[in-house]
Order: structure tokens, then sequence, then C-alpha cells
């Protein structure tokens, strides 16, 4: 029989039906819905007369247009309207909704996880982009718009075209001061923000078997700033003993033959991909991006690129917008750049160990005068961990703000923005135009470079910290 | 879904590579269950407006003859970036009904197709000429698109063939709803499950 990947395995044993030129009918092991779209869909089906398929494979909670204030204070009046019908809609359906201030609740891509419900060789949908983030246990999981999400609904499956495979190799130990996010943006610098359109990604190497799950889940959630809907991580020791106890993963027997099934699941030795990129890992400093796309990335202690350089008039073009938006001057070093806000959250980085890598930052120092610095863990089980341990003061002592879970300042959609024309270093995944706020200028980095730039008030190699 | 045929229109050059979903729709914009009509206006905010709210003169869409563009030539890997299908009908409301292009984001392809937007790939450098032939003409070169033939026809009359994938085209010709045909196969999915369930009780059993 012919080596197969990952990739392979789990799509050929979702087929339905193969409906020709390279489509087919999938069927999808998780839906999960939230806010922003999740009542929408539950709507349309409704005034089309159909049933959900399969409630009991569908999941729900709240994160992308709550407030994170206490008590959800000054959540807009059409996030209310989203939640309560959110609430109203699953019910009816029959659909579990892990609602607010209950452990489940958080950012959608935290929880799946977090829950055991994301589980290797899974087919994973939501109707948002970060979907991908998934992957991190070995499970096929991508983003869907709001046609598919209804299908989805009404049918259990969905139509889509095979991809090709790529693989991402990463070899070495990480130097001190980097992380899985630096990682990921390294990637992204070095073959662009379309580099992955139209690929599945499967990450591997040394690099990558090392990390715990957590930083496997930072990893995969930036594939679709690669350009790929899809990207993950063949399960091992380390993903069963993250997934073991948790709430809805298999018990018992089930789990043991679980277990059994997902051995099968990493890629054969000599499986083919259509693709290969290999990365050393050794070589990669802390990053940033500088500009209005994730592949507008350097190291921290580069200096900012001149697009005066780059032959390609496009590429020329869109590199003078984004100095232009974000008001940095080529041939400067990032490092220094003053800072107004820092966002420490998101479905890349609000995970307990997230918060810990910036506590350890964060200890005993305070945020520097003029900077207001936001903590929004990603879910009520983190955040309920964190206080467990004590971060939630170790940040409040520093001046750092403990918000509420959900993902906040990440997109701009719950009245929580950066004020126009003022920069933020964030540990979301996105820094497009706009994407945190009307003329908000993002810097994208990892958790510890976020609370250095806090403490410094400005863009700061971590690795300096000490001194 | 809109039913696409053919088309014959100003075409609006956006070359600037990676415009994202977020620039096309701000998601402020699209917080409710009732936005869609109501887009059109929104679409390219960032872009399209001053930050007091009044037309930016040097974006394209706001100039004579492209503001009634129905083709949107784009840079490379246009509409990356988040999920939103509001994206989509941001563009529908202003009237695109067909973005040309080399690559796109994947998911953003997909909402075309399920909404009757037609995305066209072409190789780069066909995409380069088309958008230099409209730009030497200030817009006057009309473009044709024709999906029964597949073709593009540029303002000069040279004809470029691409590719959709035959039941697509075929759906967008038609007019077709995914969810219906797939309803059709209501007992293959229940038998999948039925099956499936013995093979991965974990999956199902929840
Ligand atoms: S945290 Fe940001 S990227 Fe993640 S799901 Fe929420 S809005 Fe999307």
């Amino acid at each position: 029989m012919t080596a197969r990947t990952l990739f392979a395995k789990i799509w050929d044993a979702h087929v339905v039906a193969d409906l020709g030129d390279n489509a087919y009918l999938l069927h999808i092991d998780r839906h999960l819905l939230h806010d922003l779209g999740g009542s929408r869909g539950l709507l349309d089906l409704k005034d089309r007369g159909i049933k959900v398929h399969s409630p009991n494979l569908t999941f729900a909670t709240p994160d992308h247009a709550i407030s994170s204030a206490k008590g959800r204070a000054g959540t807009s009046k059409i996030g209310v309207e989203l939640l309560q019908a959110l609430r109203a809609e699953t019910r009816e359906a029959g659909i579990r909704m892990f609602d607010i201030d209950e452990p489940g609740q958080g950012i959608v891509h935290v929880v799946g996880p977090e829950l055991g419900l994301s589980l290797p060789g899974c087919l994973i949908v939501c109707g948002d982009s970060h979907t991908c983030t998934h992957g991190g246990v070995g499970a096929l999981a991508f983003g869907i718009g709001s046609s598919e999400l209804a299908h989805v609904l009404a049918t259990q499956t969905l139509v889509q075209r095979r991809p090709q495979t790529l693989r991402a190799t990463f070899d070495g130990e990480m130097a001190t001061g980097v992380t899985p996010k630096d990682l990921i943006l390294r990637l992204i610098g070095e073959i662009g923000a379309a580099g992955g359109t139209g690929y599945a990604v499967e990450y591997a190497g040394s690099a990558i078997r090392a990390l715990p799950v957590e930083g496997r889940l930072t990893i995969c959630n930036l594939s679709i700033e690669l350009g790929a809907k899809m990207g993950f991580i063949a399960p091992d020791e380390t993903t069963y003993a993250y997934l073991e106890g948790r709430q809805f993963a298999p018990k018992g027997a089930v789990w043991e033959q679980a277990v059994a099934a997902w051995r099968q699941l990493p890629s054969d030795d000599g499986a083919r991909f259509d693709r290969e990129v290999r990365v050393d890992v050794a070589a990669i400093a802390p990053q940033i991006t500088w500009g209005t796309s994730p592949e507008h990335v350097i190291a921290v202690d580069q200096r900012i690129p001149d697009p005066g350089g780059v032959a390609d008039p496009s590429k020329r073009g869109g590199m003078e917008a984004a100095l232009d938006y974000m008001g940095l001057k080529p041939g400067e070093p990032i490092a220094g750049t003053k800072v107004d806000w820092v966002f420490i959250g998101s479905c890349t980085n609000s995970r307990i160990s997230d918060l810990r890598a910036a506590a350890a930052v964060a200890r005993g120092r305070k945020v520097a005068p003029g900077v207001r610095a936001w903590v929004v863990p990603g879910s009520e089980t983190v955040k309920r961990d964190a206080v467990a341990e004590g971060l939630d003061r170790v940040f409040t002592e520093a001046g750092f703000e403990w918000r509420e879970p959900g993902c906040s300042m990440c997109l701009a959609a719950n009245g929580e923005t950066i004020p126009r024309g003022q920069r933020s270093v964030s540990t979301s995944n996105r820094n497009f135009v706009g994407r945190q706020g009307p003329g908000a200028r993002t810097h994208l980095a990892s958790p510890a470079m976020a609370a250095a730039a806090a403490i410094a008030g400005a863009i700061t190699d971590v690795r300096r910290m000490g001194e | 879904m809109d039913k696409f045929a053919t088309l014959n229109s100003v075409a609006a050059p956006i070359m600037r590579e990676n415009i994202d979903t977020d620039v096309i729709i701000p998601i402020n914009r699209l917080v409710g269950n009732a936005v869609r009509g109501s887009l059109g206006k929104w679409g390219f905010t960032a872009l399209r407006y001053k930050p007091d709210g009044s037309e930016n003169s040097e974006f394209i869409l706001n100039r004579e003859p492209y503001r009634g563009a129905q083709i949107l030539i784009t840079g490379v890997n246009f509409g990356c970036g988040s999920s939103r299908e509001g994206a989509v009908w941001a563009l529908q409301e202003m009237g695109i009904r067909c973005v040309v292009g080399s690559s796109f984001g994947d998911i953003f392809f997909n909402n075309c197709f399920q909404n009757g937007l037609l995305p066209v790939v072409l190789d780069r450098q066909v995409v380069e000429s088309l958008a230099h032939e409209v730009e030497t003409s200030q817009g006057a070169g009309r473009i044709s698109v024709d999906l029964e033939a597949m073709t593009v026809t540029a303002p000069s009359g040279k004809r470029y063939s691409f590719d959709v994938e035959p039941a697509r085209r075929e759906a967008l010709l038609a007019g077709l709803d995914e969810i219906g045909m797939t309803l059709r196969r209501a007992a293959e999915i229940a038998a999948f499950q039925a099956d499936d369930r013995q093979q991965r009780p974990w999956v199902h059993e929840v």
C-alpha cells in the first residue's frame, strides 16, 4: 500500500460521496458556533423550514460580540441581541451552549481543545477562519462562510475541494525568548501571506514534536495567515496526555479504542507532499510585525525594511502603504518604537501557558506611564486557572487590566478598540488595516514580547529585559 | 443565489497585494442578524473614506467611470483573512459581479460561488496586462466575461480562457443551491453516520 499523509487519512475517512472534479461531500464531526454568525445560521435554516441535522455534534459559545468588561458591561445593543438569539436558537434546536460565566465559555478555538471536543482525526468546522487552530490536536479543521455554515447545520456535511499538501518542517532548538508564535510568524515572513494558499499544511520536525499542545495550537492558529485554510500536527503521546480526562474526551474502553485508532494517523514514512518547506529554528529571534500583513514581519533587533529596494511594484506599493498607515520610517530600528496599548489575548495566545509567559515578564515590574495594557484570558477555565495561580494579581499589581474571557480587542466587533492613530502590540493574529479599530496600528508579537512592550512603553527585545 | 451568464462592464483595478476581507468590509458593519442590504455603502471603508467620513477621491471606486464598475481586477491573494461572507455581500451590494485575479483567499473564493459572484483566475501577467489596458484607457475600455464560453475579453479584443469546475459553473449558470442538492443525499449521509458510529463511537457519542 502506498504511503499516505495524515491529511489523506483523515480526509478519506470523511468522504460521504465523491462528487467528481476533485469535489467531495465530507462528514463534519464537530460544528462550533459563536455569537457573531451562529444565530444567523440557525435562523436561516428555520426560515427555510429545515431542521438541524445533528444537534449532538454542534456546540456553541459567545465570544466575538460580548464585552470583556466585568459583568460584560458595555456590550452593544446588537451584541446583546446576538447573545439572546444564540441562547434562544440553540435551545430550540437542542444544541449545547456554553454560556457566560460557565466553564466552557470562551473563544471558540480555545474551548474546543480545552473541553476535549476537538479530537485527533476529527473534521471540525466553524464560521471563523481561525478554526485551523484545532489542527494542533491532530484534527482537520477549517473556517467556513455563512452559506457553508447553513449547509453544515442542514446536512452535517460540506462540499469541499481537496487541497494540495504542504509540509513545513521545523528542526532545531528554540533559543531563549523564542516562542511558538515566533516560529510561525517567521514561516509567514519566509513564504508570504499567500504561501500556503490552496494547501493543507502539516507542521512537522523536532521543534514541533517538542512543543506542548498549547504551543501547537498557536502554530496552527496562524495557518490562515499563511493563506492555508487548515494546518495540523500529527497526534502523539503529548496530545493524548493533554486530552485524557477532558470533559468531552472519550472515557474508559472507548478512550483506549480511540487512542489505538489515533496512533494510525501520522503520515507514513515516505508519504509524498506537494510542497516541502524547511525552517531552521535555531536561527529564529523574537519576531514583531511592522506592517499591515502578517508577512510584514522582522526580528525585533532588525530595522524596518525599505520598500525602495523591492522590484515588484504591487509588493512595493503594499509596503509603502503599510509604512504610511503604521506611521513608520524605513531604515529605523523597530525596537524603541513607542506604544500606547498592549493586548494580551485572542485565540492565538490566551491560554494558561501564554499568560504564564507574560506574567513572568510582568512580575514585580510596572506598566510604563501612558500605556494601557489588557490581559484577556481565552476562556472561563483559563481565567479560573490563572486566578488560582495568582496570575491575575501579578498582572493587576503591575498595572495591567485583567478582563473577562472573549475575543475582545482582537477584532473590534464588541466596542473594544484601539483609538485611531494609536499603536498597539498585540498577541493576536491580524495586523490588518482597521482590524483593532479604524486607524489602529497593530504590531503582532508573542505574549512575552507584548508584556515587555507594556513595561518598557516601547517595542523591546524581551531577551534584554533582565539588563 | 444570483445567476451568472455574461457580463460586459467597466472594470476597476485594485492591484495592491493581500487585500484582506477586513479591508473589504469592516467587522463592525457585520454585527447583527439583519445586516444584508446595508453593506454596499461600507465596502472598502478604510480606502474609500477619509477619517472625517468624506470620500477619498484617490480611491479608484470613487472616480468616474470606475464608480459603476461591475468587475474588479485584483492583486495577488485578494480576499485573504477572515471567513466573513459579508465581504462577498458587500462587493455585490456595491454592484460588483465578477472579480478577476491571479489568486484569492481560499474561503473568500468559496464564498463567492455560494452567492453567485464569479471569481476568475488568470495568470498574473494576464491580470496585470488587463489592469494596464484599463488604466491606459482611463477606464473607458470595458471587459467582457462569458461564463458559458469561459472567456475574458480585454478592451483590446484579446481573449483569454479561464477554468471553472464544471459543477460550479453549472450551479452559477442555473443559480442552483447547494443545500437543496445535498439534502437529496440524506440516505447516504444517514448510512455514513450509522457506519461511522461503529468505527468511531467517540465522535458520535458526546
Ligand atoms: S480571538 Fe480574534 S481571531 Fe480568534 S476567533 Fe476571536 S476574533 Fe477571531
